[in-house]
């Protein structure tokens, strides 16, 4: 995907203090998976048979995933809306997408109680097409197969220009005793580095059908998981159970994805020390309010259909939740409907908080709080249930640091500054010659 | 950077939504309902014959030992694992009888099992037809060395039937089989009809069932409400019931007639169809990106920075 100078490695360090904060917490948070698979899941969790679903399907899968739908999101404005402008912002989006996906898919292992028999998705005869879930495991595998794909260009990049350093230090470490001998080490990389060169351009011939694939799976299943709750008539709230239920997730999705992009891209000009997109940026900030504004349209239209807006207002434990839920988005749209904040780094990175903070909670409540088995059920996750999420987050985090290092993931600041370089076309010629030696600049020399 | 138009946005619309505005509702298509059947298994529980002995629960428990519905439950108070007293179905408790007092004059029992529903929730989620219901029987099974564990057939269920061994490294769902592989196929009885001192349950076809119900509703009116809970509750069920105190009192919740599958599968169907939402989808987007690139390869040759592949 894209000319290499168009994305550049991160220069500096791996093996920081936040990588060692963030390595610590992905560790407790794995001894608790392990003891999960020792005890059960009862040992470590606080669901039960009235809430069989706890905030591992909720967060991790059903919000984790719209979370990681920045990747999808960015993707059709590219490639579908033709914003090739964009392009820059499609790899971090999608290395993220990458790691929501894979962590969802590993935090849905160990939450399912007999996940030896999973193999069972792949026989046919036990198909059920019946089953939302069946539809959303099916799609959730695919997408990730075709991220993994998505970002293939960018491992292949680096291993074409790779010099091994590091493999080649690993190697000196362990040798004489485990590793093979020098020569024929360097051999085999080098069949590995050909082969990447080999692969690369025909990748790229079909990479735009995988792309696409790539659009229409997290359509699929993104509304699939609204239909997941569908079946759940009499315990899920009237506010939220209603045939738009596919619809409103798959929208929600979309302005999640939006936001998600901006939030990333901020936070890492900020910790990595980069200018502010800000251009594509408020670019992609105009484009949240048609989303929002039709998800909240509907889900007031619908909720008159069904006359419910009094249970709306009734000030209840529910309603204060749909509230709540309804006014994060629409005041995060609404700062978004002003150019001038839209231009603001800070105001953008309010807004985008407030309208992923609303759209979460909205598949929170369909998932969780709304959710109401009957009487004397309870649910609040336990300790270990926190952390075993929460470890799942950090390894996500955990390993966008160490791929943006060893990948060309970011947009090249010399040829995309956005911030410091307002007139676009000029700072893109001028610094295509640089970006290229910072494209070969030895990073891997740590 | 050219602001967003709302023609731009409804292209994108119409793209990525194709098909699925549409169905959002669902109301579309024609309700096919659910067809009853009454030649099914099931069973009648009159509340108001119940002494409450649990004499049914013993039964099933020792039946359906090796099913994974004996092992026996500590109270609280049971630091030695001496008794069994379980407070709710679970993953070692396939039925029960609860007590339901509304005052010192007016109460009930009431016997919770699966209901055996005419369109179970359970058998339409399960992602790999480990739940399944039998054609001929009506009977509502489950397979342990299908089931994957992601317990959405307890989500599904609108009666909070199926029950999960969480304290198991090894867990797998429990619920009534209308002991299928144990006493019915024995002794062509449940177990827990089989011991009822009283003739509280009753083993049969739903139709002879259900006309019994009837029956007795008509001979002794004041001793019923005049309901026979599960002849439509949710598409119906094959386990009836009888009692003289409001069903949702006991437990039992309010259900409409539509099968909640009913209305799920509309929808799933309605966007699924025979895959064609998914693949026109694809193709259309397909189209529209492979005209992008190119388009953009063509006008944008200057620029070598933004040229794909
Ligand atoms: S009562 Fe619940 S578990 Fe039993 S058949 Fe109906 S949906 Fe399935
Ligand atoms: S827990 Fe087992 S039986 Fe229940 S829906 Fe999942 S796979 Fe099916
Ligand atoms: S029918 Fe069999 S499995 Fe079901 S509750 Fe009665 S004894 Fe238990």
């Amino acid at each position: 995907m894209g000319n290499p100078e168009e994305y550049q490695k991160l220069e500096g360090k791996i093996f920081t203090k936040s990588f060692f904060i963030l390595l610590s917490v992905v560790l407790l948070g794995f001894y608790f998976v392990g003891v999960r698979y020792v005890k059960g899941i009862g040992a470590v969790s606080n669901m039960s048979d009235g809430y069989p679903w706890g905030i591992w399907i909720t967060y991790d899968v059903a919000t984790g995933t719209a979370i990681a739908c920045g990747g999808y999101a960015v993707a059709i404005l590219v490639y579908i809306r033709n914003r090739m402008q964009y392009h820059p912002m499609i790899r971090s989006a999608i290395l993220t997408s990458m790691f929501g996906y894979g962590l969802a898919g590993f935090s849905v292992m160990v939450d399912l109680g007999r996940p030896w028999n999973a193999y069972n998705f792949f026989i046919p005869s036990k198909w059920q097409a019946n089953s939302a879930m069946f539809e959303v495991a099916l799609c959730v595998m695919a997408y990730s197969t075709v991220l993994i794909l998505e970002f293939l260009p960018a491992i292949l990049t680096s291993i074409e220009q790779s010099k091994w350093e590091r493999m080649n230090a690993v190697r000196n470490w362990l040798h004489p005793k485990i590793a093979p001998d020098q020569k024929s080490m360097q051999d085999k990389l080098e069949m590995v580095r050909l082969g990447a060169i080999w692969l690369k351009p025909r990748l790229n011939k079909v990479l735009i059908f995988f792309i696409v694939l790539g659009i229409t799976l997290p359509t699929m299943h993104q509304s699939s998981l609204g239909s997941l709750l569908l079946i759940a008539s009499t315990k899920l709230h009237p506010l939220w159970h209603t045939g738009f239920l596919p619809l409103l997730f798959l929208l929600n999705c979309v302005f999640i994805g939006y936001a998600i992009a901006i939030l990333e891209s901020i936070i890492s000009s900020y910790s990595f020390r980069r200018p502010f997109e800000t251009e594509e940026l408020s670019g992609l900030a105009a484009l949240i309010p048609f989303v929002t504004v039709i998800w909240l349209s509907v889900v007031i239209g619908d909720l008159a259909y069904r006359g419910q807006i009094g249970a709306a207002l009734k000030g209840d434990f529910y309603s204060g939740w749909f509230m709540t839920e309804f006014l994060l988005v629409a005041s995060g749209s609404l700062l978004l409907f002003f150019k001038k904040l839209r231009k603001s780094p800070r105001w953008l990175f309010t807004s985008a908080s407030l309208i992923v903070l609303g759209g979460a909670l909205y598949r929170f409540n369909v998932y969780l709080i709304g959710f109401n088995p009957g009487q004397g059920w309870r649910y609040f996750p336990s300790f270990a249930e926190v952390m075993i999420t929460v470890g799942i987050v950090a390894l996500e985090v955990l390993g966008y640091k160490v791929f943006v290092a060893l990948f060309p993931v970011l947009p090249n600041t010399s040829a995309h500054g956005g911030g410091h370089a307002p007139a676009k076309k000029a700072a893109a010629q001028k610094g295509k010659k640089a970006s290229i030696e910072v494209q070969h600049a030895p990073v891997e020399a740590h | 950077m050219k602001n967003p138009s709302r023609r731009d946005f409804l292209k994108l619309a119409g793209a990525t939504g194709a098909g699925l505005l549409a169905c959002g509702a669902g109301s579309a298509l024609a309700n096919e309902g659910t067809q009853i059947n009454n030649e099914e298994l099931g069973m009648l529980y009159d509340a108001t014959k119940c002494v409450g002995c649990k004499a049914c629960m013993a039964s099933c428990k020792r039946v359906n030992s090796d099913y994974g519905s004996l092992s026996y439950e500590k109270a609280k108070f049971d630091s030695d694992g001496l008794w069994d007293a379980p407070s709710d179905l679970s993953g070692s408790t396939r039925t029960l009888i609860k007590l339901f007092k509304e005052s010192e004059q007016r109460w009930s029992y009431v016997k919770y099992s699966c209901m055996h529903c005419q369109k179970p929730s359970c058998v339409s989620v399960c992602p790999v037809s480990a739940m399944t219901k039998e054609k001929v029987s009506g009977i509502v099974d489950y397979n342990k060395n299908t089931c994957i564990g992601c317990r959405y057939c307890q989500i599904a269920c609108p009666y909070n039937i199926p029950k999960f061994q969480w304290e198991k490294a090894l867990p797998q769902i429990v619920k009534c089989d209308l002991c299928k592989a144990t006493n019915l196929r024995e002794k062509g009885i449940s177990a827990c009809a089989e011991v009822c001192p009283v003739g509280a349950i009753k083993f049969g076809k739903r139709k002879d069932l259900l006309a019994e119900a009837h029956q007795r509703l008509k001979d002794t009116p004041d001793r019923y409400l005049p309901h026979v809970y599960g002849e439509h509750e949710g598409g119906g069920t094959n386990h009836l019931y009888l009692a003289s105190m409001p069903f949702n009192k006991l437990g039992l919740p309010d259900i409409k007639p539509e099968a909640p599958a009913e209305f799920s599968e509309k929808i799933q169907h309605t966007i699924y169809k025979g895959f064609i939402a998914p693949v026109a989808l694809y193709s259309t987007l397909c189209f529209i990106a492979v005209k992008n690139m190119k388009k953009h390869q063509g006008h944008d040759g200057h620029d070598h920075n933004k040229e794909e592949k």
